[in-house]
């Protein structure tokens, strides 16, 4: 099924996909180091502190000495780790990430100028990979991105990693469904997976946009995101208060920061939902959609540091009680009650 | 709350309010209306707000707790008890000690250690004065027991260096005779600091 905005638009090429998903690779790596400066400086200013100040202006540069320091670490593989799988974990977790991200819109299409050799004239897409079940590939990878965190949590020898494997487990499980669940009314009433679709429902104003329609949807969802990019206040899996460091325990180095990356792409990921399927998505047809939903993404993101500068977590037996007796009947609810209305 | 209030410490005298905190759910139903009832409350918007409210003063009313330490500093107290000084006569810009020993003495960690001699008049003059700082427990006894209040604890706090004992002289300490201004008087150890009233605050129990 080719969806009907691709018509009017340059033929996509091989080309260009690739173009397209090392500008994610690139862009999103560096996005989401930018992510932990912009989460460490945020949550700072919410606690009157400075954050980071004196590596570049305003400490713009800590980026750049974390990433040093991070490929510089000496990798530790612990001594009855099983290796092979402590080693790929971490690769789990970054790739699914950025799988997830290839049905995704992200930043605008353009065509490659002419004077560039070899490439020029290629029409870059919006969207790596435009399938017409995106929703399901998107949720469907961050699903598959449990695999990290509890494949490294087991490998590693470590009790806390055990236990840090076991929430991943219990909560990512649990909150799929809940997810799931939550943004099936949406595509109950727009009728496709395809992103683009969803977008093309809500092209008529602030007044067109999901939120309204599906609220009880919106909050849900939100709240499963929380739960599934592990963000305050369900932060369980390394929760440092309880587990050490979870799953992460006993790695360094780059290992590490590819949990990290991945993590924070995850939250991009989850945003750019968010902000699609509920807020409206971006306006292809102006010259500053693409800035509007730059704005949702950023707002979302703000939200998920704003949210851990406010809120205490919660145990886990609370975060199964919320998941399996408030949220999903409420989910189920909400979807029989929609599906009620489209039928009427 | 006055001063006198707050320096009352006969228990049973004062007066408490407690606060209203209800009882504890205990049948399922009551648990589940007790969620709802704090879902709607919007007690998780206040948090939102009062964080949001402390960035906002942070970032545009510049309500900032951050000291730059090393090049920012807390002012200390007076009679905060750090490296000795050995302070110097305003009128005639000579040291105040009078070599009688009284420190050496009293140094409860035998880390001064001093000689003196006679000088040209048959004065007597410190020819040797030595604070072994790697001992030195800043007790603030020396400070106490001397009759010119000629030694005294200074301001500098950052004594950390590269070897574990770190020696003083008696040059080293002296204040400096162009900084003579600048010398600040030592009422001797005991002695309430001048802002200590201002120090004196409300514990902060009510929330
Ligand atoms: S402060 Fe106490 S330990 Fe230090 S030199 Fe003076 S008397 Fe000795
Ligand atoms: S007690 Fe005071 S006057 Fe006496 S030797 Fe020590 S510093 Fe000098």
């Amino acid at each position: 099924m080719e969806t009907t905005l691709v018509e009017n638009l340059p033929q996509v090429t091989a080309a260009g996909v690739i173009i397209k998903a090392v500008l994610i690779l690139a862009i999103i790596s560096a996005l989401a180091g930018f992510g932990t400066f912009i989460e460490r400086k945020v949550l700072a200013f919410m606690q009157r502190r400075l954050g980071p100040m004196h590596v570049g202006p305003y400490g713009l540069l800590q980026i750049a000495a974390d990433g040093i320091k991070l490929f510089t670490k000496e990798d530790i593989v612990p001594q009855h780790a099983n290796a092979f799988i402590f080693k790929i974990a971490p690769i789990i977790t970054a790739a699914t990430a950025f799988i997830a991200l290839a049905a995704v819109p992200v930043f605008p299409d353009f065509t490659v100028p002419e004077f560039i050799p070899l490439l020029g004239g290629t029409f870059v897409p919006s969207i790596a990979s435009d399938l017409n079940i995106g929703v399901l590939f998107v949720l469907g990878m961050m699903a598959a991105g449990l695999y990290g965190p509890l494949l490294a949590g087991m490998a590693q020898a470590n009790k806390w990693g055990i236990l840090g494997a076991a929430r991943t487990a219990v909560q990512f499980l649990s909150y799929e469904v809940v997810t799931g669940l939550s943004i099936l009314a949406p595509i109950m009433i727009v009728g496709s997976l395809s992103f683009v679709d969803f977008n093309n429902y809500q092209t008529a104003g602030v007044g067109s946009w999901m939120i309204w329609q599906q609220p009880v949807a919106f909050v849900l969802f939100l709240i499963a995101g929380f739960a599934e990019t592990n963000r305050t206040p369900f932060d369980l899996l390394e929760h440092e208060a309880e587990v050490v460091s979870g799953y992460a325990t006993e790695y360094s180095g780059m290992r590490w920061g590819m949990f990290f990356i991945g993590e924070y792409a995850n939250m991009i990921t989850i945003s750019v939902i968010a902000a699609i399927v509920f807020l409206g998505g971006y306006d292809a047809a102006s010259t500053f959609g693409w800035l509007t939903i730059m704005l949702k993404i950023a707002f979302f993101f703000f939200l998920m540091l704003w949210v851990r500068a406010a809120w205490p977590h919660v145990r886990p037996d609370q975060l199964m009680w919320l998941c399996w007796k408030v949220l999903m009947p409420i989910a189920l609810l909400n979807i029989l009650i929609t599906a009620l209305v489209l039928l009427g | 709350m006055s001063l006198e209030q707050f320096k009352n410490r006969n228990v049973g005298t004062q007066n408490y309010t407690t606060l209203d905190v209800g009882t504890p759910p205990e049948t399922g139903t009551d648990k589940f209306l007790q969620v709802i009832r704090r879902a709607v409350k919007g007690e998780l918007f206040v948090g939102l707000w009062v964080v949001m409210r402390t960035m906002l003063q942070a970032l545009f009313k510049n309500d900032m707790h951050t000291v730059k330490y090393p090049f920012e500093k807390l002012p200390i107290s007076p009679r905060y008890r750090a490296i000795h000084d050995m302070l110097i006569l305003l009128e005639s810009g000579n040291y105040r000690c009078i070599g009688c020993g009284l420190c050496e003495k009293i140094c409860i960690s035998n880390c001064i250690s001093m000689d003196t001699r006679y000088d040209e008049n048959q004065r007597k003059e410190v020819s040797e004065y030595t604070i072994n700082f790697g001992r030195c427990i800043f007790c603030g006894y020396c400070a106490e027991v001397c009759p010119e209040l000629a030694i005294v604890h200074g301001p500098r706090y950052e004594n950390a260096s590269e070897q574990r004992a770190g020696f003083s002289l008696f040059e080293d300490m002296l204040t400096p005779i162009d900084k003579l201004n600048l010398q600040q008087e030592y009422d001797g150890f005991g002695a309430i600091s001048p802002n200590a009233d201002e120090n004196i605050k409300q514990t902060p129990l009510a929330y």
